[in-house]
């Protein structure tokens, strides 16, 4: 599992854009590095990270290896009412990890 | 094989390797690409980011755009280009009318001294560009070993 840190605020307005911070725990190895041993490390990156609102998809990010490695990434929601935000993210490995929070509107 | 040719083959590699000797990627072939040929209004996009980045490893990007983000109008993705970087598409954001504000934070590898090119798309076929030149003393891309 790749970890990770998902932040939302403790509450929100109804209809009111909140932010949303997260970090993944990722090398994000771009496949230009080598090791000690001068052989090439491979391109291992974390490629999709999707944000659920209530279950349903809200925001997601394809990423390259352009993106630094623990990608760090802040957007904005907004909701009507309470629910749970889940963030999701996957890398080319086929390795999952994923966040959730509740978000309090009112 | 002829000597010249001996040579070129020889310092090839090494000068294609070095930083600063890679030819940029063209900014405006991408930007047709993903638009489909359209061209984008160059205003409504605010780019965040440093004009000196010591380490390329690491350059904090901050992108804004300007919508109600409404089912009507919105932003639709916000596509990162970064013409010198041996990949040149760095991320794609997909977002709607949900996300209420067009605007997201990420930090980006930097292969060397560039221009980032920022394409937004909006709802009704529409697109922005935005551009900023970042000077990289340090490049990504590179060996720990060898900095």
């Amino acid at each position: 599992m790749i970890d990770g840190r998902l932040r939302v605020p403790e509450s929100v307005k109804p209809g009111e854009p909140f932010e949303v911070r997260v970090l993944i725990l990722h090398p994000m190895e771009n496949g230009f590095r080598h090791d000690a041993a001068g052989r090439e490390i491979p391109v291992h990156i974390v490629n999709k990270v999707s944000c659920t609102y209530g279950g349903r998809e809200v925001f997601s990010v394809d990423l390259g290896t352009g993106i630094s490695a623990n990608p760090y990434l802040v957007f904005f929601v907004r909701a009507g009412g309470s629910g749970v935000l889940k963030v999701e993210w996957i890398d080319d490995a086929g390795e999952r990890g994923s966040a959730s929070a509740n978000v309090n509107v009112g | 094989m002829k000597r010249r040719h001996f040579f070129a083959s020889m310092f090839l590699p090494l000068a294609a390797r070095a930083q600063g000797f890679r030819s940029p990627a063209d900014a405006s072939k991408w930007i047709a690409e993903v638009t489909g040929g359209a061209t984008p209004e160059k205003a409504g996009i605010e780019l965040e980011m440093p004009q000196i980045a010591e380490n390329g490893n690491a350059v904090a990007l901050h992108i804004r755009v300007t919508s109600p983000m409404t089912a009507d109008d919105h932003v639709k993705a916000i596509h990162i280009f970064a013409e010198r970087n041996p990949r040149p598409r760095v991320a794609t954001f997909h977002l709607g009318p949900e996300a209420g504000r067009a605007d997201v934070t990420t930090r980006v590898r930097l292969g060397g001294t560039q221009n980032l090119t920022v394409l937004a798309e909006l709802s009704g076929a529409r697109w922005r560009v935005a551009a900023q030149n970042v000077l990289v003393t340090t490049g990504a891309c590179l060996d720990e070993g060898s900095l």
